[in-house]
């Protein structure tokens, strides 16, 4: 342990996560209760409130848009756009992105609201499908998941998702990385407190694709999450893993009854 | 990508002084940061923003590369005539883009 | 963990330099700016006119997010008449690697000297916005920000 302290380039968060393997001790499944949840919406500045609740002035509009037109355009072999099968988004849309992931029987498992739109693209569509975070795929997974803005996250009761929440609950509480820490001990156990300067959230995926200062730039949640993972100097999970989809799962279990942001802002 | 999204009320009243928003997609590259081989990535960034309305100029930004990614402005103007207010981005790379929007003064 | 930032003394625009005449537009920048390049800047503005305190006032968050995005709102007491309007607002930092954030011109058809945007801030300082009125008088404000890091940075 003492090596890394060494290091010239040591990150903030890993000097200040050496205090937490010092001082912590692994609890038992400490859920945080239904009363407090809170988004990261509440600790939000001012502006940036500002910025998530008018679309005329938040930069993910500029996605939401381009995620409209492509629901209108015609692509693949089939020639067929969203719209041709789907109609208005607005009204097919709605609720989609407050239950995702689903079950699909087909696949016998959970598939994320990527997965399913790359579904509907190659067998559907007969087209190409999105890459993971291309302009295409965020400007699509932006337009779906803003026609949910405002419903509660829904809490999955479908029986065949149950072995899948729990194995995203088990990678939750699991240490990885050379920092040697899991979610729950931060998000869990520390919100609220400071990392540095940083404000640790509950981490609540209520906004997602969304529109983070950091990356100047919209971007999804499993983008969000390989960067905690190098942040724990882990090897983060692969885009569309079963990991990604198993942790998206359970992350949206535990903010049941949050309402969907999307596109929200964030620091 | 949706270049731009702009904001000009639909009707207004004469002499009435309104709020103008835009908001245009772009990287605003600053010409300060390095790649990960340590290159210098090289600027480009939208350089001025200009508002006509009805063809007369109302507004004129030169924005420098410290305005953020997508670039916000806001500003004011008054309700003179009905028409369009036009807008027109400029910068690095030939950069160049137009939009508009009508508005109803009564 | 970043170190303490001295901070610099702040200059009252109104006394400080001598008639320093113009400088020179084509100039080496320095790859960070210093409060030395800010002032030079903002001589290249007002010339040799003093800029007096007032009228202008500043929105912008004391304790930031994130340097990477930054509301800022500027907003001017002016009638704006054609006798008596602002007709240009410039916003000028002191520790980014340029110190021009901003310039734009107006007129009287703008009813109202606001403008509102979103910048960057490289590092806790001071940002300066300067109203050049109709008749050729100067005022400004200035307005300190604390700047800090994200815990954990993203790796591409």
């Amino acid at each position: 342990m003492s090596g890394y302290a060494s290091q010239l380039r040591l990150p903030a968060c890993a000097a200040i996560a050496m205090g937490f393997i010092a001082a912590t001790v692994l609890p038992a499944r400490a859920e945080i209760p239904f009363a407090k949840q809170r988004s990261g919406y509440a600790d939000l500045g001012h502006d940036t409130k500002a910025m998530q609740d008018d679309d005329s002035i938040n930069p993910a509009t500029l996605w939401v848009l381009d995620g409209e037109a492509l629901w209108n355009t015609k692509a693949g072999a089939s020639n067929r756009a969203c719209s041709d099968c789907h109609g208005s988004a607005t009204n097919s849309m709605k609720g989609i992105a407050a239950r995702y992931p689903a079950y699909d029987a087909a696949r016998k498992g959970p598939v994320d609201l990527e997965q399913r739109i790359n579904i509907c693209r190659t067998e559907h569509q007969k087209a190409e499908p999105f890459k993971f975070e291309s302009k295409d795929m965020l400007a699509m997974t932006a337009y779906v998941g803003r026609q949910s803005r405002g419903m509660p996250i829904e809490e999955s009761h479908d029986a065949p998702l149950k072995p899948f929440i729990e194995a995203g609950r088990k990678l939750f509480f699991e240490r990885q990385g050379q920092i040697n820490l899991s979610c729950a001990q931060c998000h869990d156990d520390n919100w609220g407190k400071h990392l540095a300067s940083s404000l640790i959230p509950q981490g609540h995926p209520t906004g997602y694709p969304l529109y983070r200062l950091e990356w100047q730039s919209l971007g999804s949640l499993q983008r969000r999450l390989r960067n905690c993972m190098i942040g724990m100097r882990a090897e983060p999970f692969a885009y569309g893993a079963p990991e990604q989809v198993n942790l998206e799962l359970f992350l949206k279990w535990r903010a049941r009854g949050l309402r969907v942001e999307t596109p929200a802002v964030r620091p | 990508m949706a270049r731009a999204l702009i904001n000009v009320p639909k009707t207004a009243k004469r002499g009435q002084i309104i709020e103008i928003k835009t908001l245009i997609s772009h990287i605003m590259e600053t010409g300060f940061r390095r790649d990960n081989v340590g290159k210098l990535i090289p600027r480009n960034i939208i350089t001025d923003l200009v508002c006509t309305y009805n063809g007369e100029e109302i507004f004129r930004a030169g924005l420098y590369p410290a305005i953020a990614a997508n670039p916000f402005i806001a500003f004011f103007t008054v309700a003179t005539e009905s028409g369009t207010i036009s807008f027109k981005w400029t910068g690095d790379n030939g950069f160049d883009e137009t939009a508009s929007a009508k508005i109803v003064v009564e | 963990m970043r170190d303490v930032i001295t901070r610099p003394t702040r200059r009252d625009l109104l006394g400080a330099i001598a008639g320093a005449g113009v400088v020179s537009v084509i100039c080496i920048e320095p790859s960070r700016a210093t409060p030395a390049s800010m002032e030079a800047a903002i001589r290249s503005v007002v010339g040799e006119a003093s800029v007096k305190k007032g009228k202008v006032r500043i929105d912008v968050p004391p304790l930031v997010e994130n340097g990477n995005l930054v509301s800022l709102a500027i907003d001017i007491d002016s009638p704006m008449t054609p006798k008596d309007h602002v007709k240009a607002i410039h916003v000028f930092n002191e520790l980014n690697p340029q110190p021009n954030v901003i310039s734009v011109h107006i007129g009287p058809r703008a009813g109202r000297a606001k403008i509102s945007t979103r910048f960057r801030l490289a590092d806790t300082q001071t940002v300066v916005a300067i109203a050049e009125m109709s008749d050729g008088s100067f005022y400004s404000a200035s307005a300190d920000v604390v700047v800090t890091l994200a815990a954990c940075l993203e790796r591409l």
